[in-house]
């Protein structure tokens, strides 16, 4: 390391460089290099492991390096062998790692009674039986055998269904199936939207 | 395209530095804008009269690709003598009910009989209107009248070519009556509907036409700016016409892009969560008179091109669903689909949940309080709702509308009445499970789970499956037959980690199918219709060919040409490019070596090329169907569009759409000028609108809301914002809700730049930011100056940037083909906060009022009742609209009003508001009563 990265003030280590010529008078490269940067390291070179994942916000669908320590994410960058996106992310893409690390996300089951004006914690399988016995009363309420010419519909009216256009094709695949085989059809997606 | 789709975008940069030229159509100066060769300011919603003012253009000039356009096209096919033009009734097309507001498409038929759609309205009775009545063969024969039924090119075994002229002269040939109907979209036309000069629409039109040929082709790029609309589909199909005349479609760099909005909003129309479609595109039987497997295959699907296998597509799924269960003798189980009656659509859904119909609601990863057309509505369906199962990553307005919404804040609703129970079920984001994204270009890409989902938070994969699973052993054992469909669903997946998650690439490899071994099968072409294969979509079978997960491939782009195949996999078949045999002239040879993609090797007896061809591998150029050939053997050597019925592009659709054969302007569903194109038709007559407390359209050409408002979305928020008002960075860089205006508006409605405005229409108001920017431009239309505003609809009250939500104003009017809503508007707009509380209901009703639409104080008014303490079914209607069936049989006929109600609103021209103006059109409203 040169003498130049040592100079204290960014300021003298631009001048310096520039008149030098051996940085950049813009106060990039050597000009902005100090002991303290050069004691960091990138969270990506630490990490334990990298998955390869895909932006979740929109459809042009760039790739994704997500850098995960110990068992945490830490950072999620673009991924430069994407034929698509070359590496690049847009600032949503970019903000990823913040959806996963979010300080607000809600991550236990809360619950709201009839008329309740708080909501309540509630135990997951708990949680799953009761929305069972939901979905098995709604759907006997609202139950068409046939029209009323007597055709043949053998579906309920009784609950909907609307999902947004991040989930997997193979969650919309299992929810097709499930609800279908129930006899659900009002199963919509943001894709009416 | 640079503000919704920046990553994207990098191509179109790409394109222009090899010499491309970009031209930017949008009402608002964007970013994309920033660096177009030329941007056109256009008024929202007339896209219609701009595109049909270029094919007018390359109609009259003669400037159609003709080779591509007479073979590959249905150009020659001569129509109906029945059929009548807009251009002969003033508007409307040949088969319109009045009453019902829908088509009788039977006159648009080729002269040689009816064909079936390769999409959209495939039912016979749906699309046709016509009652059947009688036994199957009875429908079959009515419905081969209707352009669903079974296509008379295979009438009484023979089949029948269309009747066709080449030389393209006879007076009833596609081409002339495409003609004859677009030459009313002159460039003075276009002036007075789109507010674009002349000068502009020929500069765009001979950058067209220069740029399209054997040696060019240019590519349209749209989003919701087109779909969005009451007219969206057939914005698209001009589009359509306008890229097949000039041979643009097949080839490469040509084609019309969807730029869809979200990581998987195409797989999500593929594999459908959506009412009326199943897996790939096969549509869901609506209720008939003996529907079965034969007259379903018969009717809703065309009998020649690729829909011809429509039969092992179906069986196939059928196969996948129900296993061993489905046999040759019990039709495969197709008896358990159950059976549609109208529409079934989200908005007609909601309008049923106020009316206590539907006591049962999941909202899985989406935010209707914010995102959907007319939030207030969207919210008072919550509220009138049994429960309701929100699954999401963070607490979004959905959720809490109970507890802080805005009605509760008006004094509308009061958090005690409210008896919807609301179960927020917290779910796994993308990097903790693994499964695939479908992109805008019909790429499957995998992403790995990298960590475990904290706490309670599980996948929807996860979700679905259990809930599967515990709803299975709850009925195990029942004897009522209506069970049978869950109880034998095929639910077996192997699950794997400390919360039991079900295996995403197990359900992959379902959906891509398995043949008579059970091995994977390598794509749809395999599949075969006596229950020997399965594959849960058809489209994406191949997906997981030679037991590879393909869409997990990622080899580098360095390492591949530009095409780039062993990156993910598209479906179908990992073609890049849709009917890339279009590519190649009829002789199957590149129209240009420039333009090539995939041609005939005629010493390798097959079809190859840059890309996977989209046509079959040794179907030689010269091939000719024989009589009575089905499927793809009906097609000849030279039809490249395969999966339609007569194998080409379709310039004028004799079947499948709701509002026509050919696409005419009509005015958005609220506007304030009348229809320059057609002055007796204003709004698009089988436009589906819902005249109901809370959703009243304002008058047309009314002064009480005179400014048009269109929504749009920003680089740095996500839909209705659960995935980023929420997070940090983006908040930061798009803090606020606000409008863009004109500095021409600004100063006529006193609106200061940063100041706050208030946007009232006959929903309700919202207040934002100003923003004075000459971005926005009013434009001169029909003779008079049209202000537009511009605003993003991100916004809702939770998270750390909130703003009132855009959808707030937006009405729920529909495209009667989609069921999706207009995105553009009219409002007044005033300087100043919106008044709060109780205020803001006054407010609203105040404008109302002077508008002479009803004064709908009360919330009790959006369910013609009291609302309901305790939802739905705490206490059931009055009416006893939620049939409840006892423990031992289903009810039955629980709604039977809902089953017809959206399609049409024959009635809905209300005596209150100005709408008797629609069809006669005339300046009836109240421009007296001055805002
Ligand atoms: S990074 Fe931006 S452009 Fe790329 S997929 Fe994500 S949201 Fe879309």
């Amino acid at each position: 390391m040169s003498v130049i990265e040592h100079l204290p003030w960014p300021l003298l280590r631009q001048a310096v460089a520039a008149r030098r010529g051996t940085g950049d008078a813009l106060g990039r490269g050597a000009a902005v290099r100090s002991r303290g940067t050069e004691a960091k390291v990138a969270r990506t070179a630490t990490a334990d492991r990298v998955a390869d994942s895909i932006c979740p916000f929109c459809a042009v669908g760039c790739g994704q390096k997500v850098y995960v320590k110990d068992e945490k994410v830490v950072q999620v960058e673009g991924d430069p062998a994407s034929p698509i996106s070359r590496g690049r992310l847009c600032p949503k893409g970019s903000a990823s790692t913040q959806l996963v690390t979010s300080p607000s996300r809600v991550t236990t089951v809360k619950y709201r009674r009839p008329h309740g004006t708080e909501w309540e914690d509630l135990d997951l399988d708990v949680a799953m039986e009761m929305i069972a016995d939901r979905v098995l009363d709604a759907r006997r309420k609202g139950w068409q055998e046939t029209d009323e010419s007597g055709r043949h519909l053998r579906r309920t009216l009784g609950f909907a269904s609307l999902g947004g256009a991040t989930l997997d094709n193979e969650e919309n695949y299992l929810m097709k199936k499930v609800y279908t085989a129930l006899g659900a059809v009002q199963v919509e997606n943001q894709a009416r939207i | 395209m640079a503000e919704a789709h920046p990553v994207g975008f990098q191509w179109v940069m790409e394109a222009k530095r090899k010499g491309a030229t970009i031209i930017h159509v949008d009402p608002r100066f964007t970013r994309t804008s920033a660096v177009a060769d030329l941007h056109v300011p256009i008024r929202a919603g007339s896209d219609i009269a701009f595109l049909g003012g270029l094919v007018n253009h390359v109609l009259q000039g003669g400037h159609e690709f003709r080779e591509y356009v007479v073979t590959y096209t249905n150009a020659a096919t001569i129509v109906s003598e029945d059929f009548r033009d807009t251009e002969d009734l003033e508007g409307l097309f040949s088969g319109y009910d009045e009453e019902r507001r829908a088509y009788d498409p039977s006159s648009w038929q080729y002269a040689s009989g009816a064909t079936t759609a390769a999409s959209g309205q495939r039912d016979p009775e749906q699309a046709g209107g016509v009652q059947l009545q009688g036994g199957s063969s009875d429908s079959a024969d009515q419905g081969s009248q209707g352009p669903g039924g079974g296509d008379s090119l295979s009438t009484g075994g023979v089949p029948e070519r269309p009747e066709r002229d080449e030389t393209l002269q006879d007076p009833r040939c596609v081409f002339q009556v495409l003609k004859r109907h677009f030459s009313r979209y002159t460039p003075e036309m276009v002036e007075e509907t789109c507010g674009i000069a002349p000068e502009q629409l020929a500069a765009v039109a001979d950058a067209l036409v220069r740029n399209s040929g054997r040696e060019r082709t240019t590519a349209l790029a749209y989003a919701v700016g087109w779909t969005h609309h009451t007219v969206g589909a057939q914005m698209i199909r001009t589009a359509a016409i306008l890229q097949t005349l000039l041979g643009n479609i097949g080839r490469p760099g040509g084609g019309i892009l969807a730029l869809r909005g979200h990581a998987s909003i195409q797989g999500s129309t593929d594999i459908p969560t959506l009412f009326n479609n199943l897996p790939g595109y096969l549509p869901m039987p609506y209720a008939r008179d003996g529907l079965d497997l034969d007259s379903y295959i018969e009717q809703d699907t065309a009998s020649t091109g690729f829909w011809g296998n429509s039969r092992a597509y179906l069986v196939s799924m059928l196969k996948s669903w129900w296993g061993d269960a489905a046999t040759a003798e019990n039709d495969f189980c197709f008896d358990r689909i159950p059976r549609l009656t109208g529409d079934h659509g989200t908005y007609q859904t909601v309008l049923d949940q106020i009316a206590g119909k539907v006591p049962g609601y999941f909202v899985v990863g989406q935010n209707p309080a914010v995102g959907s057309a007319n939030a207030r509505l969207q919210r008072l369906g919550l509220a009138n709702s049994e429960w309701v199962v929100v699954r999401d990553l963070q607490m979004i307005e959905t959720a809490t509308f109970w507890k802080d919404g805005p009605e509760i804040e008006t004094g509308e609703l009061r958090t005690e009445d409210i008896g919807t129970e609301v179960f927020f079920m917290p779910s796994a984001n993308h990097v903790e499970k693994d499964g695939t994204f479908t992109n805008t270009q019909r790429l499957l890409q995998w992403h790995h789970k990298a960590v475990e989902p904290p706490d309670d938070a599980r996948s929807e994969l996860w979700f679905y499956f259990h809930l599967g699973r515990i709803l299975r052993e709850r009925l195990a054992g029942s004897t009522d037959p209506n069970d049978r469909a869950l109880l034998d669903l095929t639910w077996d997946y192997s699950t794997e980690g400390s919360h039991a998650e079900p295996s995403a690439e197990e359900v992959l490899r379902e959906i891509s199918g398995t043949g008579p071994d059970g091995s994977a099968v390598s794509g749809y072409t395999e599949l075969k219709a006596d229950g020997s294969t399965r594959s849960g979509c058809w489209i994406y079978s191949g997906a997981y060919a030679d037991e590879v997960n393909q869409t997990a491939r990622r080899k580098p782009g360095w390492e591949q040409d530009l095409t780039a195949a062993e990156w993910g996999w598209a479906w179908p078949a990992n073609r890049r490019v849709l009917y890339n045999r279009a590519s190649a002239d009829p002789q199957g040879k590149p129209w240009s070596e420039r333009k090539k993609l995939v041609w005939w090797d005629e010493d390798a007896g097959r079809w190859t090329g840059d890309d996977i061809p989209d046509f079959e591998a040794t179907k030689r150029p010269d091939y000719v169907p024989p009589a009575g050939a089905k499927g793809p053997d009906a097609l000849a050597g030279t039809d490249p569009f395969v999966m339609q019925a007569d194998g080409k592009a379709w310039l004028f659709a004799p079947s499948g759409v709701a509002d026509g054969p050919m696409p005419s302007h009509y005015e958005p569903t609220e506007s304030p000028i009348g229809n320059p194109v057609y002055p007796k038709v204003t709004y698009s007559p089988t436009r589906q609108d819902f005249d109901v407390p809370g959703n009243r359209r304002n008058p047309a050409r009314s002064r009480v809301y005179p400014f048009v408002f269109t929504t749009y979305r920003l680089t740095e928020h996500h839909t209705a914002g659960g995935m980023s008002r929420t997070l940090p960075y983006l908040s930061e860089l798009q803090p606020e809700m606000f409008c863009e205006v004109s500095p021409e508006l600004a100063r006529m409605q006193g609106l200061d730049h940063m100041g706050w405005a208030t946007l009232t229409s006959g929903r309700s108001a919202i207040e934002a930011r100003v923003m004075v920017t000459e971005r926005m431009r009013p434009l001169r239309v029909g003779g008079e100056v049209v202000h537009q505003i511009g605003l993003p609809w991100h916004w809702g009250p939770n998270g750390l940037s909130t703003g009132d939500a855009a959808n707030e104003i937006v009405e729920i009017a529909l495209d009667a083909n989609t069921h999706i809503q207009d995105k553009v508007g009219t409002c007044d707009i005033r300087p100043g906060r919106r008044p709060r509380g109780p205020a803001l209901v006054e407010h609203v009703a105040s404008y109302r009022r002077r508008a002479g639409l009803p004064d709908d104080r009360d919330v009790a008014s959006a369910r013609g009742g009291t609302l309901v303490p305790g939802g739905a079914g705490a206490q059931a209607d009055p009416d006893g609209t939620v049939a409840r069936g006892g423990p031992g049989g289903p009810a039955k006929g629980a709604d039977e009003e809902s089953g017809g109600s959206g399609t049409a609103h024959p009635g809905s021209d209300g005596p209150t508001d100005d709408r008797g103006g629609d069809r006669s059109d005339h300046r009836t409203d109240h421009r007296g009563s001055t805002a």
